[in-house]
């Protein structure tokens, strides 16, 4: 994964898990990987990784069992909120680009159906 | 705290080197020391590894003076080559297990599959990338409490690189302390607690990265551009 510097790491990683989630590739429930494995697979400070973890749980995005790791929320409500928020940061952040440069939201609207039509 | 240096100072004949350094290493972290050649990062580490003493200051190991007994558990990478031109890979591995006893041959092996050596190598025929790796897996082999790498990623390859930061990531266990010093800070980034600024032989900055990250609204990398310019 590419990390932007700018942003703090364990936020970035965060998001990439919970797209994971949304997209379905971790399942609900799921074993995620150990805090070290994590540190591996994203090559990221060990510390870093059992932040992660920490954040998410605060999040009620994942639960720890005692002794036996890390596990996904089985909450399906808590998986529809994630994918609302990305969807709604992500449309926060194309909205105020477009304004930057001028948009209306009619425009708006009426390019984004072009941009489908012509797809 | 496992190093602790209290204004630290070395001279050489017209040159200080190290000008009052005073830094405490924590266990289990993993310290960035930053700053362009000639700041004095590889001085810092030698008196740590007790190659060199320091004119003035002193600096403890666990609160004892380095010594013996530090260098059982203190694994050093310098950044000259140490190995000697007749022997081989093999002969690398079995030099290093006489010196310390902490040193894992099973380990040693796997890490020069991965780095793409040959125990029948020379040391003398490796290109630099490869003596250079050769370096990394005989001191990353050994179980030390304390690992001080100068410059791991010098002359390394993109493909290569990725490999040693993984391998110093799987060493970096809960009671494994590591300083690295560089000045590909970008590479470091993402894998360090700590990062400390030396210039000219002085601690410019020193902090938790994350912290400096946030407090500044910058990155290391982008930190590292303010001190040095």
């Amino acid at each position: 994964m590419e990390f932007n510097n700018n942003i703090p790491i364990y936020v970035q990683v965060i998001h990439d898990i919970k797209k994971d989630m949304v997209n379905g590739v971790l399942a609900l429930g799921e074993k995620l990987p150990s805090g070290r494995e994590l540190a591996l697979k994203y090559k990221i400070n060990p510390n870093t990784a059992s932040r992660i973890y920490k954040e998410m749980e605060t999040e009620e995005i994942c639960y720890t069992k005692r002794g036996l790791g890390t596990y996904v929320t089985e909450d399906m409500s808590k998986l529809k909120s994630i994918r609302e928020e990305m969807a709604g940061s992500l449309l926060d952040n194309f909205i105020e680009g477009m304004e930057q440069l001028g948009f209306t939201k009619e425009e708006l609207i009426q390019l984004l159906e072009y941009k489908y039509e012509t797809k | 705290m496992i190093l602790q240096c209290n204004d630290l100072v070395k001279k050489y004949l017209n040159k200080t080197a190290v000008n009052g350094i005073s830094l405490d290493i924590e266990k289990g972290r993993i310290y960035a020391l930053l700053g362009p050649n000639g700041s004095g990062k590889t001085t810092l580490m030698k008196i740590a590894a007790g190659l060199v003493k320091p004119s003035s200051g002193t600096i403890t190991y666990k609160g004892n003076p380095i010594g013996v007994e530090s260098k059982k558990r203190v694994a050093y990478m310098s950044t000259e080559p140490f190995f000697y031109n007749y022997m081989t890979v093999q002969d690398a591995g079995k030099y290093y297990q006489d010196f310390f006893e902490d040193f894992d041959a099973k380990r040693y092996e796997e890490l020069i599959d991965r780095m793409e050596l040959g125990m029948k190598d020379k040391a003398k025929t490796l290109s630099s990338g490869l003596a250079a790796k050769l370096k990394i897996a005989a001191t990353l082999a050994r179980k030390a409490e304390l690992y001080m790498l100068d410059e791991p990623l010098n002359g390394i390859d993109i493909i290569a690189r990725e490999k040693i930061i993984t391998t110093i990531l799987e060493v970096a266990r809960e009671d494994a302390t590591i300083l690295i010093s560089s000045h590909l800070v970008d590479e470091l980034e993402k894998i360090i607690d700590n990062a400390v600024f030396i210039k000219n032989g002085s601690v410019a900055l020193n902090g938790d990265a994350e912290d400096l990250r946030v407090g500044r609204g910058k990155s290391i990398v982008e930190i590292y551009k303010e001190i040095y310019a």
